[in-house]
């Protein structure tokens, strides 16, 4: 059995700038376990640009934005990184826990920690969730496989091609398989509008004369040993196809983008109490779950769409997780729950500490797009902020800056609600 | 810039085409129409709700740029490939030479980021630039 101080669960940006952080904050044994053969996580493969603008100011590719951090975490004396490392297992403990895990090298490896911080990410929801009816033959995958294999591995899966998901990641792939060679008949989207940024839209899709075809679905999957031809169908109100609206579309590759979902067996077997809408752990605001000493941050906590906002929140995460190792946490917090009000579909942290000392920033994700709408702060019917939001989506984070002095001079088992407030008339002032 | 009468003069006498763009200046994604004449030279635009809407329509009228991300082969290294960028925007209509002559190439491992793997891609001018970093192949050790 090794004996450290803090695991960190993951490689990629939330587990670097976690166990940076921490070590900034005086943790001196500190192991990263990464299952592949590189750092970086999924940025290793999305080498577009579009990560950094927020964070470092620039507009970085994602190999770039992740190398700021590997030669951090290289040359930290106090940060061993083990590559080829699975972590399988976290068994909480009263004060130290343990987790094992498997490598090449070593096999079975057993851990003794003070604490852990679960950086997993998350994974494309597959097709079998899908329910589609038809055959099943080869030239499925996820959007973000096909992006390995083209970024990573240098072959194109396919020649002709039909993505359903028209997210930013469906969006990038298009533009990428298109230029690799192949051809993108058609990006299909469920719902009635994108959830894609309109710069992507504009520049992986109409620069293309790539269509896009809203409130529509894959219904029919058709071809033996491989997929010759699809089938879609426009959708109604309730996402049930309308007939009549079908056509079917030759291609040898249909690509799935339909979102992501954290990696969170680990947590789950720990018995870790989750969240059902993020489908991540419950945590505060320094990112600790409900087991004293077991952070979680990044996308295993909940999907972020830019990699910055995933940097600052795993720096929260390292900060706290030093100082539960170094016991100068607060011993004695008083928790308030946050939750989502009207439109407002999750809240993270799912509760905040009355007495922390920080200013503090609630993230959270809409249902809905809205226009000219604004998002209030309540606790009870007192209003403690309300700002103006041009556009709102559910493709995009939100969050409000709370100021510890208002936090404190709420009572003792107050909730925070956070709440989209349409506005009505076009004169009305907030 | 021609101001109002102007224009107004200038589309009785000439004929004009209308181009409608999706503005990428901002999250709003504002819809824009560009009024050009026959030298497509911009003659107005209507529906930008700030002054880069206007900006961003007369540059994607008249001179269309993209910065484009592609990958480049790599001859003796630990990846296969190495992912690569254009080190400025690159014209619209040659984006597809652009990538074409990135993959009739390959780099010599070890490549650092910042490298510059292909200068004067497809005649633009514009160089291919390392975004991540390939080692050299480590010989297998025999045990
Ligand atoms: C396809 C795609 C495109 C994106 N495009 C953009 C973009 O354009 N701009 C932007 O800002 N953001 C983008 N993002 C979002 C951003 O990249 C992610 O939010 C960010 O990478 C999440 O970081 P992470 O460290 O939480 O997860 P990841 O990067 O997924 O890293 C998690 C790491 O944990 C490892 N791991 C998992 N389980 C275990 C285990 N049991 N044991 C050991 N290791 C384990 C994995 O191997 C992986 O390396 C994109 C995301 C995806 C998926």
């Amino acid at each position: 059995m090794e004996a450290v101080d803090l695991v960190v669960i993951g490689g990629g940006p939330a587990g670097m700038a976690a166990a940076l952080e921490a070590e900034k904050n005086g943790v001196e044994r500190i192991l990263i376990l990464e299952r592949a053969k590189t750092l970086g996580g999924i940025l290793e493969q999305c080498i577009h640009t579009g990560f950094g603008l927020h964070y470092f100011g620039e507009e970085l590719s994602g190999p770039e934005y992740a190398d700021r951090f590997i030669v951090l975490v290289e040359q930290n004396p106090h940060i061993e990184v083990k590559l080829g490392a699975m972590a399988l297992e976290v068994i909480p403990g009263e004060n130290r826990h343990r987790v094992f895990a498997v490598n090449q090298a070593e096999g079975l490896l057993e851990l003794d920690c003070k604490a852990v911080i679960l950086a997993m990410g998350c994974r494309e929801r597959p097709r079998g969730a899908l329910n589609i009816p038809g055959t099943r033959p080869a030239g499925i995958l996820s959007a973000g496989t096909a992006q390995k294999y083209v970024n990573l591995e240098g072959y194109l899966p396919g020649r002709e091609v039909v993505i359903l998901g028209s997210g930013d990641i469906g969006l990038i792939t298009a533009r990428r398989m298109t230029m690799e060679g192949a051809r993108v008949k058609l990006v299909c989207e469920l719902m009635p509008y994108s959830s894609g940024l309109t710069r992507n839209i504009v520049q992986c899709l109409e620069d293309f004369n790539i269509p896009l075809r809203l409130s529509c679905t894959v219904v029919g999957i058709h071809g033996r040993e491989r997929l010759e031809a699809v089938t879609v169908a426009n959708v109604d109100e309730n996402f049930r196809p309308i007939p009549g609206t079908e056509e079917t579309i030759p291609c040898d590759l249909l690509l799935f983008s339909v979102g992501l979902i954290p990696e969170n067996e680990l947590s789950r077997a720990a018995g870790i109490a989750m969240d059902h809408v993020t489908a991540g752990a419950v945590v505060d605001e320094l990112r600790q779950t409900g087991i004293p000493g077991i952070f979680a941050c990044g996308n295993v906590l909940h999907v972020h769409d830019m990699v910055d906002f995933v940097t600052l929140e795993s720096q929260l995460a390292g900060a706290g997780a030093a100082a539960y190792i170094r016991g100068t946490h607060d011993p004695a917090p008083e928790y308030l729950p946050t939750r989502g009000g009207n439109g407002v579909r999750y809240v993270v942290p799912q509760r905040v500490n009355r007495r922390q000392p920080q200013p503090l920033k609630l993230y959270f994700r809409v249902g809905e797009v809205y226009k000219n709408a604004s998002v209030r702060l309540r606790c009870g019917e007192t209003t403690l902020l309300q700002k103006k939001r041009p556009r709102l989506a559910p493709g995009e984070m939100e969050d409000l800056l709370l100021k510890p002095e208002q936090l404190a001079a709420l009572p003792e088992g107050a909730e925070l609600t956070i709440e989209v407030v349409e506005r009505e008339g076009k004169d009305q002032i907030f | 810039m021609s101001g109002r009468a102007d224009t107004f003069w200038q589309q009785r006498r000439i004929s004009t085409t209308t181009r409608e763009l999706t503005c990428v200046a901002c999250p709003m994604g504002c819809g824009l129409r560009v009024e050009l004449d026959e030298n497509n030279r911009v003659l107005s635009v209507a529906g930008n709700a700030c002054k880069r809407g206007d900006a961003y329509a007369r540059a994607e009228c008249t001179k269309p740029l993209r910065s484009f991300t592609s990958t480049m082969r790599v001859e003796g290294g630990e990846a296969p490939l190495v992912s690569v960028k254009s080190a400025e925007p690159v014209p619209k209509a040659k984006l597809f030479d652009c990538v074409k002559a990135g993959n009739a190439c390959a780099a010599k491992a070890p490549v650092a980021i910042g490298d510059v793997l292909l200068a004067n891609a497809a005649g633009t001018g514009v160089d291919l630039i390392a975004t991540n970093r390939v080692a050299k192949k480590r010989e297998a050790i025999a045990v």
